[in-house]
């Protein structure tokens, strides 16, 4: 009997072991430093978004490799990176969009925002008789995606693009159907410029879309805009880029019209970090930014640390992590496509990471 | 249902106490096997009770906040925390619906050809490769489904059956032809739930006995009416059994539809408009859910999804029993 009994048992313990091994992410945080085992596994481990995934795991990678500290990263999300956080089951959170005050009242402590990378939304089209970049102000590609302007040939449009021949094809907005931090970054932009868009839709990861259709992640909507004659979308910048989509020329604040890029997008983050108090906490959003080569549809990607840290191994390693991507890590950034913080924030964050303490007490 | 499939397991552990404990008693073995197998056989039925308490507890606040209205609203919107799941259910009924619509006949009729008219050799390697199409992973036809199925859609299929045959006169086929769209979620559950239907048939129509062939043919039917008069119904409980399994996988279905149905929150009487389904739904935004308002109206679509098909498997098992019983006092 107790050999038949230990069967089950000792299937399960392996079972629980074998998924130990790959989620060690959770256990390391809370059982601190008292196990040796899982410390030397995994030094920090964090969870979030997706969208900077693969500079963040290029980082981490990097960094084991000059320092040999273990970060751990599961990309679940962004939603679901701050709920970990709040509930302290990893030592750092990522996210895309800032954290809400309701969001940030809920965390177990005083959680700052580090800002890592800018990422950029391109929006990008279907016009196969259109040689050069059409070019689009806020405003009407926000009535573009309210459905206001239908037709490709819309006197609005001809506008923005003297001597284009524009056909009189139907527009087709085509968005993201999860949940996502493009859609966050873009409809943030659209509510900023249109009054309209503000009421409405609004601003979020996900929308109640006047109009179009809903395709799944960069891909889908990519390939739904390549089989669609007259439709138009939004896609992360890397993605146009590496795909070579077609993009639209956006008007910005200071009335230039400025195609997506990695300068561009970095030119956006300069416009706004000039004009930053010093008291800031990062929360901020950098869309419709001023300077005449700042691209309009860009924003800041965080991590989430608290201010307090309850252990002091893990919070001289966290802040040694974060002061490398600073002077490293940025480096590499734009390898990925990914744009780098411009110069003057650098030095800046420097002294923040500094304000990273030990509080003692859970 | 579920009552009446954890009694007769009751009813046996009490005869097998009541025979067996004379004999084999002393027998630590059974007793420990006995013990085992009963639970197993409570946790299944528990796990579901569970998996359905937890979604109901989750789901509570939605369904006290916004009460019937979300499930009559289409005002679905994450941004203001309003939640009315109307269209994704709508949708996850039609989608289905269109789906056994396409999909019965065909299995039926591949089945009926590999039991009565294929030669012998045939009939394994085509049923295994009508098996085979179960195998496949549901992001692959969904792939398939986006760069094969929708441009012919979209260019020969949705234009001829909307202008050529005039069915845009219909309110069913309105609308312009984009690819995404409630027909093309429905042709896609159709061929996934295809293999489903049609192995189910096979096994059945195969354990027709032959007399009931035989008599059939003896009173002078030809071959159609001996199929169609004598071992279809012979077999009806059995094939709509399969229809059933097709079914439960038709509205579960997630990965495939989300990437061809559109997600769009509208209920539309047009099948070449844009649609979304329950599970859809769920997969799409959970990830980024981080309301709790949003949380729980997720769950709530998701218990509802579960009582939906419920619902919809009593009522098939009910026609199965129906079915059956008639067919029982009828042959011959």
């Amino acid at each position: 009997m107790t050999f038949r009994k230990t069967g089950p048992i000792a299937l399960v313990a392996t079972v629980l072991v074998a998924c130990g091994g790959g989620g060690s992410a959770s256990h390391t945080s809370s059982d601190s430093t008292k196990s040796p085992a899982s410390a030397v596994g995994v030094d920090l481990t964090g969870a979030g978004a997706t969208f900077p995934y693969p500079i963040y795991s290029k980082w981490f990678a990097d960094y084991a490799r000059e320092t040999s500290i273990k970060i751990n990263y599961q990309s679940i999300g962004s939603g679901g990176g701050i709920r970990q956080l709040s509930e302290r089951t990893v030592d750092f959170g990522a996210s895309d969009a800032p954290m809400s005050d309701d969001e940030l009242s809920k965390a177990k402590g005083a959680v700052m925002h580090f800002p890592t990378v800018i990422g950029a939304v391109a929006v990008t089209y279907n016009l196969p008789s259109l040689q050069t970049p059409i070019r689009l102000t806020g405003n009407v590609l926000a009535d573009l995606f309210l459905g206001h302007i239908t037709k490709w040939n819309d006197s609005r449009i001809k506008a923005e693009n003297p001597g284009v021949a524009l056909p009189a094809t139907d527009v087709l907005v085509v968005h993201r159907a999860e949940a996502s931090g493009t859609t966050y970054i873009f409809s943030d932009y659209l509510s900023t410029v249109s009054p309209d868009w503000a009421k409405a839709p609004g601003k979020g990861k996900e929308l109640s879309w006047p109009v179009g259709i809903g395709a799944k992640g960069n891909e889908g909507v990519a390939g739904q805009v390549k089989q669609t004659p007259g439709a138009i979308a939004y896609v992360e910048l890397a993605y146009a880029k590496q795909n070579n989509l077609p993009t639209a020329q956006l008007k910005n604040a200071s009335g230039a019209y400025v195609a997506p890029s990695i300068e561009s997008a970095t030119a956006a983050a300069a416009g706004i970090a000039d004009k930053l108090p010093n008291n800031t906490d990062y929360r901020i959003s950098i869309v419709n930014a001023p300077g005449p080569r700042a691209y309009p549809i860009a924003s800041f990607t965080w991590l989430l640390v608290y201010r307090n840290q309850t252990d002091a191994t893990k919070a001289k390693k966290l802040k040694d992590f974060l002061h490398w991507y600073l002077h490293s890590g940025e480096g590499t950034a734009a390898t990925l496509d990914y744009a780098p913080l411009p110069d003057v924030m650098k030095t800046r964050l420097d002294a923040r990471v500094d304000s990273v303490s030990v509080g003692g007490a859970a | 249902m579920s009552g009446s499939s954890i009694s007769p397991t009751v009813l046996m552990a009490d005869n097998g106490s009541g025979t067996v404990v004379g004999i084999h008693g002393r027998h630590i073995g059974d007793r420990v096997y006995r013990g085992a197998i009963t639970l197993f056989a409570v946790c299944v039925p528990l796990l579901v009770a569970l998996v359905a308490w937890e979604i109901a507890v989750a789901g509570w606040p939605t369904f006290r906040h916004f009460g019937l209205s979300f499930l009559t609203s289409s005002d679905w919107d994450p941004v203001k925390q309003r939640f009315g799941a109307a269209p994704a259910i709508y949708g996850t009924l039609v989608s289905s619906a269109i789906a056994l619509v396409i999909a019965t006949p065909l299995a039926v009729g591949v089945s009926v050809f590999l039991s009565e008219f294929a030669p012998r050799w045939m009939r394994q390697p085509v049923g295994f490769l009508v098996d085979l199409l179960a195998a496949i992973p549901s992001v692959v036809y969904g792939l398939w489904g986006i760069f094969v199925l929708l441009p012919v859609l979209r260019d020969p299929v949705m234009p001829f059956l909307r202008d050529t045959l005039g069915l845009g006169k219909t309110p069913f086929f309105t609308g312009p032809a984009y690819g995404p769209s409630m027909l093309a979620a429905g042709l896609i559950l159709a061929i996934m739930v295809l293999p489903y239907i049609a192995s189910v048939s096979r096994e059945v129509l195969l354990a027709v006995p032959r007399a009931q062939r035989e008599a059939a043919l003896a009173l002078g039917a030809t071959r159609w009416e001996t199929i169609w008069g004598a071992v279809l119904p012979y077999a009806r409980s059995g094939i709509i059994g399969g229809i059933i399994l097709g079914l439960g996988r038709a509205l579960g279905e997630t990965m495939a539809v989300t990437m061809l149905i559109g997600n769009r929150q509208e209920i539309s009487a047009s099948l070449l408009a844009p649609g979304y389904t329950m599970a859809s739904l769920i997969a799409n935004e959970f990830s980024e859910a981080s309301s709790d308002a949003h949380l729980s109206a997720l769950m709530a679509v998701g218990f509802t999804l579960l009582v939906i098909t419920i619902i919809v498997n009593a009522i098939a098992r009910w026609l199965v029993w129906r079915v059956g019983g008639g067919a029982a006092s009828k042959p011959l």
